[in-house]
């Protein structure tokens, strides 16, 4: 089987000794036009992979930031048929940075899995990380859907997740693998690197996936720290902060997010 | 109506994996999985063993001054002019609600499990007065979660609390009440989840906790159904019961599922009516999504959003409800209507003025319906009302609708 956009993005990383750098912003904040054109500047400036998040009314694993980010985005009614459209066209220009949708299950619920996947795949989507839906809850219609037309699902693992769900968890998800490396909400606490390190060498026993890791990276000090350990640094308050800033001057926005992930590059490269 | 077989297996639910049929389930974040399933083998222990069994219902007895009476309503039977209406005084329980019956169980959850902290959500502030007065009485701190918009509306509860050592939030986010109470108490869960017990209010949420709570709230039921055959001696042909997160109507109901002739009748918020879109009726007007760790019926918009709820009852004013309800409504062993603000207004006038009991204007959601059903019923037929709280705490909001400032 040819090998998929994720794959192929971790693997020539691989050869070239990097680390992927994944932004996260959510679709249609602060308005629907800034989406796509700030996929494409964060890609020119360095990002690897983009997770774009699907708007929900009650995120409840997220914090203020991204709570607001979706409010934003829903004041201007942005549905999930919406964000498909947006990486269709973001696929116009851009057919090799991997689209990652992250988000929360009900609004894949009124579309039914297999719908979502169909239409997922044929809008240039590469994989799913539902915040919501853990691997035994996905078992069976959602996972078959995502396999059937060839889409990643991204599982969490998390501090508290203990040796034995490590392994149920690695053998459930496909793409990459995404660490929370703190107890909390996106947006909370700063992480302890060295604990992140620990957890990583025992996930890497049970899998070979790629593994990212994200909350609590806030700058180019510690998205070096956690390059030195992970195989990517997933970034989104820090991001969706300075959108926040810049509702009022939303033509700046591509050009001042993506600075930030310039700045994150340089120093992850260095 | 499902036959008997069916019925037995409708009881044993949910399997193991906390499903109601397609409802229920796990639906949470990884950070909080560890956490559920630790609680489930707590609990699952606990719930078998003798002496925490006996802690319960020691505490039940002396602590909540269970069991509570079932009141046969004869002024207000008179009134209606048909089947005989008997009330489950769960407003005589200590704190004045349901709610302590499984507040008491889950504080002993988080007694055995060592946890030093407790937080809840609350909606009218039954739940958040009951989880304050059991941290009090074992010492626990408390947080409790509540929005904004309620916070307003029930302000003697949440100085009640207060009162009682607890800290109130209030919750800024969303729509401003009890389902942004809950993402909050969720957030601060997966924040503090190593020395935090959630108490959840009602039976919804990730598993266990729908499972739990019944089973807490179940003493309801048991009661009941022992009282009933007691005091006219036979079953009930009826039992109606207001549903939210729906954990009174689930108490009372469940020890009765087995029993196929007793009919089952969840009363939701109808609000302004269930025509105008201003309600809280997921069951009769919303459908099947997954919110707050489980799949169930939900009030969401065509693209899966959460849409807002109204009813003048906070304690009914959230979009989603136990799976187990979902459930029970989908294999037609209950059935679920709704009841306008206005027709629960009356009913609690109605039954003040009759009976001199005050209900919680949630509970009168429940009262309404029965006045409706009895009119249609015989004599010789017997309706259980679960008067799940009492409407003390409702005094201001009935007054503001009299234009009256207390």
């Amino acid at each position: 089987m040819e090998m998929n956009r994720i794959a192929a993005c971790f693997e020539r990383l691989k050869e070239q000794g990097r680390q992927a750098l994944i932004p996260y912003v959510t679709a249609g904040d602060p308005a629907p036009g800034v989406t796509v054109p700030l996929m494409h500047a964060m890609v020119d400036a360095g990002a690897d992979l983009i997770e774009l998040g699907i708007p929900f009314s009650d995120p409840m694993a997220d914090g203020p930031t991204i709570q607001l980010a979706c409010e934003r985005a829903l004041e201007h009614n942005t549905r999930l048929i919406d964000v498909l459209a947006m990486v269709k066209t973001f696929r116009e220009k851009d057919q090799q940075t991997p689209v990652v949708l992250m988000g929360y299950l009900n609004p894949i619920e009124v579309l039914g899995y297999t719908s979502f996947a169909e239409q997922a795949a044929a809008a240039g989507i590469d994989g799913a990380l539902i915040v919501d839906l853990p691997p035994e809850e996905a078992e069976g219609e959602f996972d078959n859907a995502m396999k059937a037309n060839g889409l990643d699902t991204i599982y969490l693992l998390a501090p508290t997740t203990e040796e034995s769900r490590i392994e149920q968890v690695c053998n459930a998800g496909s793409g990459y693998l995404y660490y929370v490396s703190v107890k909390g909400v996106t947006g909370s606490a700063s992480l302890d690197v060295q604990a992140v390190a620990d957890k990583l060498d025992v996930v890497r026993k049970y899998t070979n996936l790629p593994v990212g890791v994200g909350f609590g990276i806030k700058d180019a000090e510690s998205a070096k720290a956690v390059s030195e350990v992970a195989d990517g640094v997933i970034v989104g308050s820090v991001l969706v902060n300075k959108i926040a800033s810049l509702v009022e001057q939303q033509e700046d926005i591509p050009a001042q997010v993506s600075a930030i992930v310039a700045e994150l590059r340089t120093a992850m490269d260095a | 109506m499902p036959n008997k077989a069916d019925l037995s297996a409708i009881a044993q639910m949910p399997d193991e994996r906390g499903h109601f049929g397609p409802y229920g389930g796990r639906f949470v974040s990884e950070t909080l999985m560890a956490a559920l399933k630790q609680l489930e083998e707590t609990y699952e222990r606990l719930w078998r063993d003798p002496d925490f069994q006996a802690e319960f219902d020691h505490d039940l007895a002396h602590y909540v001054g269970r069991p509570s009476p079932l009141y046969h309503a004869t002024h207000l039977t008179k009134l209606c002019g048909g089947a005989q209406i008997y009330l489950k005084r769960e407003d005589l329980n200590h704190t004045g609600a349901h709610k302590v019956n499984n507040t008491i169980g889950q504080a002993l959850l988080a007694k055995y499990t060592g946890k030093p902290r407790v937080i809840a959500e609350t909606g009218a502030g039954q739940h958040g007065v009951a989880s304050a007065t059991v941290a009090a009485r074992l010492g626990l701190e408390c947080q409790v979660y509540m929005g904004a918009e309620d916070v307003q509306r029930q302000a003697l509860n949440v100085y009640r609390m207060k009162l009682l050592g607890a800290e109130v939030i209030s919750v800024e986010s969303g729509t401003r009440t009890l389902k942004d109470a809950m993402n909050e108490a969720m957030r601060d869960w997966v924040t503090n989840v190593d020395d935090t017990f959630y108490i959840i209010g009602t039976a919804a949420g990730p598993h266990p906790y729908p499972k739990l709570v019944r089973d807490f709230q179940s003493v309801i039921g048991r009661e009941a159904r022992a009282q009933c055959l007691e005091q006219a001696g036979r079953l009930p042909d009826a039992l109606v019961a207001c549903v939210g997160g729906g954990s009174n109507a689930i108490g009372l109901f469940h020890p009765f599922i087995e029993d196929g002739d007793v009919r089952m009748v969840g009363v939701e918020a109808g609000g302004y009516g269930v025509e105008t879109g201003q309600h809280a009726a997921p069951l009769t007007a919303g459908r099947p999504g997954v919110l707050h760790g489980n799949r169930t019926y939900l009030m969401e918009d065509d693209a899966g959003q959460i849409i807002g709820t109204h009813s003048v009852s906070a304690g009914l004013d959230y979009p989603g409800v136990g799976p187990e309800h979902s459930y029970l409504k989908d294999t037609g062993r209950a059935e679920y209507v709704a009841i306008n603000d206005d027709e629960a207004m009356d009913a609690f006038r109605t039954l003040t003025r009759v009976e001199g009991i005050m209900p919680a204007i949630e509970s009168s959601h429940a009262v309404a319906h029965a006045m409706k059903m009895a009119k249609e019923m015989d004599e010789d037929q017997i309706i259980v009302v679960n008067l799940s709280g009492r409407g003390d705490k409702d005094i201001h909001t009935v007054a503001q609708l009299d234009g009256i400032k207390v």
